[in-house]
């Protein structure tokens, strides 16, 4: 429990007193976007599978169990691939052994593990723990019309590492990300000011992807980008695994009251057109 | 029920006089729906019953909600993720009671901006006023103590910002704080007692509903030209009224459908849009999160409470004065609850005769400044102090002196130099005059016997 309790705290390194650090979030197209939008299972699949391959190395997935994998609206996978999935990792069960405990191969009814490295934060809700979008001037509208923005930030911050600038000395702790904004930035990169002249700051997660490092069973690109959107698609399912059937609801909801609203309105012209106007008015049957 | 002279239920089978004659409940219920309402109301005055169906709802949701909830430090986070993972409908229902606040926050504002135009809350109607604004201070403390219960960072780190403002009363504030969270920090003891309140406190604010709702029913509404309801007979009052069924239930329903095609909208489609991403890291005590603001619908008053910094002359005044008793943390504090406080005094404190803003020519400017400034003040509550070459602070106390303003020199000055428009004669003519020239609105609709 302690690690999740942690989460948030982990990839930050010491922030500067200076003025704020921006980073560079990209607004990456989602398929999900959007009233109408829904889950791509194929991304989600694909996001998965960078999830596992790569993600999983050092990060928790501690509120996501199996199953879910299987689930509507989500990778879909069928219910023989969830077992299989489940099987290649093991969990400790404290009811094995004469309450001994013992690891045993993972079923779909348990959960992927905790972060396995004590500074990484879970990433179950990451993407609705951050944002990508804010402003502008601190009225939210940026939001209102981009989104949150935190798959975006995700996708962004996987796929935006960069060369350090000059500026920066070469001893600089961790790796200079263009998206990530609560690491160390060198006093050596500000203006007179104490502007920063660079986006972005040094986090502690080594690039965690390179172009070509995955084989995608679809054949679906796999560049750095097209990988960090998938998984940052896949983390968005993480956090928010019945969003289709969310809007779904929504949506049914939306047009059921405006039905409704019509309905409602001629009522109300009728009922009031005897009191508005007595004559005009036709003569009701009690 | 209302003093407006009206048709009373009778009795007619043999069972309801039965009834009726050991338990009038009947009775009252007809006299509830059937309440003769001036039948000029506006549009302005849907947001009550958007009220009462928003309380409604959250209580209900909450109940379904408290049933998977865990107050615990170590499960609270897990609990909420499972409600949204594992229960069935559980999403859905976790938003739109989130979400909620929001709704009943919006309509309630609505409510009030309504009742300060129309002036609502002059006599005979102060009780009802009085019991909305205390009603108003029990919906923040619900809805902040509702934000705890996930126990992300936000909920965390606010309710130490919010306990620290009884911290910064003199001598006994960090008696009273500690008292406050049952511990030195916010921990396990203030997380189970918020769990506790934020299911109670909601009953009590529905019990101030139907006080609410009584008063008014006593005094009658007041309507957009501040013009009472005729009351010599009942012919005179069946001219100015209509009775509540079916002609208001009908509109107040149509209204309420579309606030909730929009909240709905919102719940199915951005809900995380009116909530800090923060609140989705599990509560660390050992990590502040970069800034802390609470959520949108207490930020006018976040604002009046961080605008008293102590570099306001009336600070330092204030601070010389209390020989540093008040100083500038306790005066933000008290500049806060001051806010609400000149709210509830509203009508003691405007002193003109005629009620509604509508025949007010200078008020109306004045009241319009108002709503752009709380408007303002929102804003500048959400914002950084360092934000915008640092001129927050300004801001914030250029908002918080005209809010004060309005209620303590504003209204009772205007009153006194003010000449007003004279008001329609009845609420016939006004209805007459915006609808029916021709026949003059002689036509009456009587409340039906049954």
């Amino acid at each position: 429990m302690l690690k999740t309790l942690l989460v948030g705290a982990a990839l930050a390194l010491p922030l500067p007193a200076l003025a704020a650090v921006e980073g560079e979030v990209t607004d990456y197209a989602f398929p999900y976007e959007g009233p109408l939008g829904a889950f791509d299972t194929f991304q989600l699949q694909r996001g998965l599978q960078v999830f596992t391959q790569v993600c999983a190395a050092c990060h928790g997935l501690s509120y996501v169990a199996y199953r879910t994998l299987g689930q509507e609206g989500g990778p879909e996978l069928p219910e023989d691939q969830v077992r299989a999935y489940a099987a290649q990792f093991t969990v400790f069960d404290q009811s094995l052994d004469d309450g001994q405990g013992a690891d045993r191969p993972a079923t779909p009814a348990d959960r992927f593990g905790a972060s396995s490295l004590s500074n990484a934060p879970d990433l179950s809700v990451m993407a609705k723990a951050r944002k990508g979008f804010s402003g502008p001037y601190g009225t939210g509208l940026s939001q209102l019309f981009n989104g949150m923005g935190g798959p975006e930030y995700i996708a962004s911050l996987v796929a935006g590492y960069d060369e350090p600038p000059a500026c920066a000395p070469a001893d600089a702790p961790g790796y200079y990300n263009v998206a990530f904004s609560a690491g160390y930035y060198p006093d050596s990169c500000r203006d007179e000011e104490g502007e920063p002249t660079t986006p972005g700051s040094w986090i502690a997660m080594p690039p965690p992807l390179a172009d070509g490092q995955i084989e995608y069973e679809d054949g679906a690109p796999n560049t750095v980008e097209a990988m960090a959107v998938d998984v940052a698609a896949f983390l968005m399912w993480t956090a928010e695994p019945h969003m289709n059937a969310r809007k779904t609801a929504g949506l049914t909801g939306v047009l059921f009251l405006s039905v409704l609203a019509v309905l409602l309105y001629l009522t109300n012209k009728r009922l009031w057109a005897r009191v508005k106007k007595p004559a005009a008015a036709p003569v009701t049957r009690g | 029920m209302s003093g407006i002279p009206h048709d009373h239920y009778e009795p007619s089978s043999r069972p309801e006089k039965w009834l009726h004659r050991r338990l009038p409940i009947v009775s009252l219920l007809y006299d509830v729906v059937m309440i003769p309402t001036p039948k000029n109301l506006n549009w302005m005055w849907i947001w009550g019953v958007v009220l009462m169906f928003a309380l409604i709802s959250q209580i209900l949701t909450g109940i379904v909600l408290a049933m998977h909830y865990q107050p615990n430090v170590q499960l609270a986070f897990a609990s909420v993720e499972s409600i949204m993972r594992d229960v069935n409908g559980g999403t859905f229902l976790r938003y739109f009671h989130a979400n909620g606040a929001s709704l009943m926050f919006f309509a309630v504002y609505m409510h009030i901006f309504r009742s300060l135009y129309y002036g609502n809350y002059k006599t005979p109607r102060e009780v009802t006023w009085i019991i909305g604004t205390l009603m108003l201070v029990l919906m923040m403390a619900i809805a902040f103590m509702g934000y705890v219960l996930p126990w992300g960072q936000m909920s965390l780190h606010g309710t130490a910002v919010i306990t620290g403002l009884f911290g910064a009363v003199p001598f006994v504030g960090e008696s009273i704080q500690t008292w406050l969270l049952g511990a030195g920090a916010v921990g396990q003891p203030a997380l189970n007692r918020f769990f506790s309140l934020h299911y109670l406190l909601p009953f009590i604010l529905l019990g101030l509903t139907v006080v609410h709702v009584w008063a008014f029913h006593h005094t009658g509404n007041n309507n957009p030209t501040g013009v009472e309801v005729r009351r010599g007979s009942k012919e005179e009052a069946q001219r100015d009224t209509v009775p509540f069924w079916p002609y208001f239930v009908i509109k107040d329903l149509l209204a309420l459908v579309v606030v909730l095609i929009v909240f709905v909208a919102i719940v199915g489609f951005m809900p995380n849009y009116l909530g800090s991403p923060e609140n989705y890291v599990p509560a660390n005590p050992l990590k502040t999160p970069p800034e802390i603001v609470p959520e949108w619908y207490l930020l006018p008053f976040y604002a009046i409470l961080r605008a008293f910094t102590n570099d306001v002359w009336l600070v330092i005044a204030v601070d010389w004065v209390t020989f540093g008793i008040i100083d500038a943390k306790f005066f933000g504090v008290l500049a806060m609850f001051g806010s609400l406080v000149v709210l509830g005094l509203a009508p003691w404190l405007d002193t003109s005769l005629i009620r509604s803003g509508r025949y007010r020519p200078m008020f109306k400017w004045w009241f319009w400044l108002f709503v752009v400034n709380f408007v303002m003040l929102m804003w500048a509550g959400a914002m950084s102090p360092e934000a915008l070459g640092g001129w927050i602070p300004a801001i914030s106390l250029l908002g918080a002196s005209y809010y004060f303003a309005y209620f303590l020199v504003i209204l009772p000055i205007l009153g006194v130099i003010e000449r007003p428009l004279a008001p329609p004669a009845s609420i016939e003519a006004d209805f007459a005059a915006h609808y029916d020239a021709q026949t003059g609105g002689t036509h009456t609709i009587p409340t039906p016997a049954e």
